[in-house]
């Protein structure tokens, strides 16, 4: 698997800070539960998922909304990366 | 849930005549002695807990000096009347009607409601009827509503809710607890009562109420009260068995919706033990038997408990200030 890029954890950090945190950053690592640190409640977790559709195209599922998906940097990271790679596996013409 | 069956057990279980009538001093004291009023309001919606309340302050205070309020709006159960004026004859008190559809329909309460729900269900419209839900704890960490709506030939569509639309219609339906809060003071300073509040200790504990909703009060009798410790004393003071055995409503949908799809994500009675343990600062697997769950479902639970006492915070902090007055 390639590694997740870079500027898709900076992208979704700047997110979570600007909408979560009103532009403070306290400093948290890409494994810190969202939930557990208080940054995110649930009305938070659909912002994050409408923020995954407007930049990234992404639509999540219902049964994909879980804390394995969405509850840290590095989860979002994941999720995002194999949201990718199934839409690319998806346009592939080999496929069609 | 499983209503007048259940009763408080192990821990939850309270000596009921001491702490009626321990509740009962301690009304007289805050109402008569502490706020100076000559008696109190109680918005009763025919539920166990403002039931509950209603007959504390009546035998607290005499029930010449109580004024039960009932507020019915256009969505309200017919039931609800029904039960709080059952009350009303049970404790010979003195009860008024205020029918608030009309300030709300002023307020666009359920215009703006029905405009936030289109946001995820387009085709919702007049002759449609909804309430919101969120999943079973069990099966679900985070809160995310759902809407659910029955169009008028009967089919019933749900819809994942957007972050702006469950804003959006909690925000509308929230005029309606502040409405009854308003007339609720209306009533206090004519009379120059207090109003009581009719939070459990599940409620005011996680936030399960509105902002200077039903949030408001001058004092509260029962949030220190877990639910089934409620309905332990409702039994032991009499209270009309129809209104124990009524399923906890939220009342506040057009769809009957109950307060375990609306807020709790899981069974009261299991909340009750839950927060009991969290309160006590039990381990999880140290409550998970009594509470019939495994240990990791107790965990979840216990981190539900954490999300909604940060939310409720917000809920109960007074106006804030930049400098404290001395």
């Amino acid at each position: 698997m390639n590694p997740i890029p870079t500027e898709d954890r900076t992208l979704i950090r700047q997110f979570i800070i600007e909408n979560f945190l009103f532009g403070e950053n306290p400093g948290f690592a890409d494994s810190d539960s969202l939930l557990d640190a208080g940054i995110l409640d649930s009305t938070g977790v659909l912002q994050l998922v409408e923020f995954l559709g407007s930049a990234y195209g992404v639509t999540v599922l219902d049964g994909e909304i879980t804390p394995a998906n969405l509850d840290s940097i590095d989860c979002l990271a994941a999720f995002l990366e194999r949201k990718k790679a199934a839409r690319e596996m998806e346009s592939c013409p080999e496929f069609l | 849930m499983s209503t007048g069956a259940a009763t408080a057990a192990g821990p939850l279980m309270l000596d009921a005549a001491a702490e009626t009538a321990r509740i009962e001093a301690a009304i007289r004291r805050l109402v008569f002695h502490r706020l100076k009023r000559r008696g109190a309001v109680i918005g009763v919606s025919g539920g166990i807990d403002s039931t509950l309340v209603a007959y504390l302050c009546a035998r607290a205070l005499g029930p010449e000096r109580v004024l039960l309020l009932f507020t019915p709006e256009d969505e309200s159960s017919p039931e609800s009347l029904l039960l709080g004026r059952m009350v009303a004859a049970a404790l010979g008190a003195e009860s008024r009607t205020e029918d608030i559809g009309p300030a709300l329909r002023g307020a666009r309460c359920y215009e703006r409601r029905d405009e936030a729900v289109r946001l995820s269900l387009p085709q919702f419209g007049p002759g449609w009827k909804c309430k919101i839900v969120l999943p079973v704890l069990a099966e679900a960490e985070y809160a995310i509503f759902s809407v659910v709506a029955q169009a008028p030939d009967g089919g019933v569509h749900r819809a994942r809710l957007s972050a702006d639309a469950s804003l959006g219609i909690v925000a509308a339906t929230n005029f309606k607890q502040r409405t009854r809060k308003m007339v609720e003071y209306y009533w206090a300073d004519r009379l120059q009562y207090a109003v009581a509040g009719t939070p459990n200790r599940l409620e005011y504990d996680l936030g399960f109420f509105v902002k200077n909703g039903d949030g408001a009060a001058d004092f509260k009798p029962i949030a220190h009260l877990y639910k089934t410790q409620v309905f332990q004393l409702a039994a032991w003071l009499g209270v009309p068995e129809e209104i124990r055995s009524r399923p906890p409503t939220t009342d506040t949908y057009p769809l009957e919706q109950s307060q375990d799809e609306f807020y709790f994500m899981a069974p009261l009675e299991q909340m009750d033990l839950c927060l009991y343990g969290w309160n006590g600062g039990l381990a999880p697997a140290t409550i998970a038997p009594a509470a019939g769950l495994d240990e990791q479902q107790a965990r979840r639970m216990y981190r539900f408990i954490e999300g909604k006492r940060r939310v409720a915070d917000y809920l109960h902090a007074a106006g804030l200030t930049v400098d404290t007055a001395e």
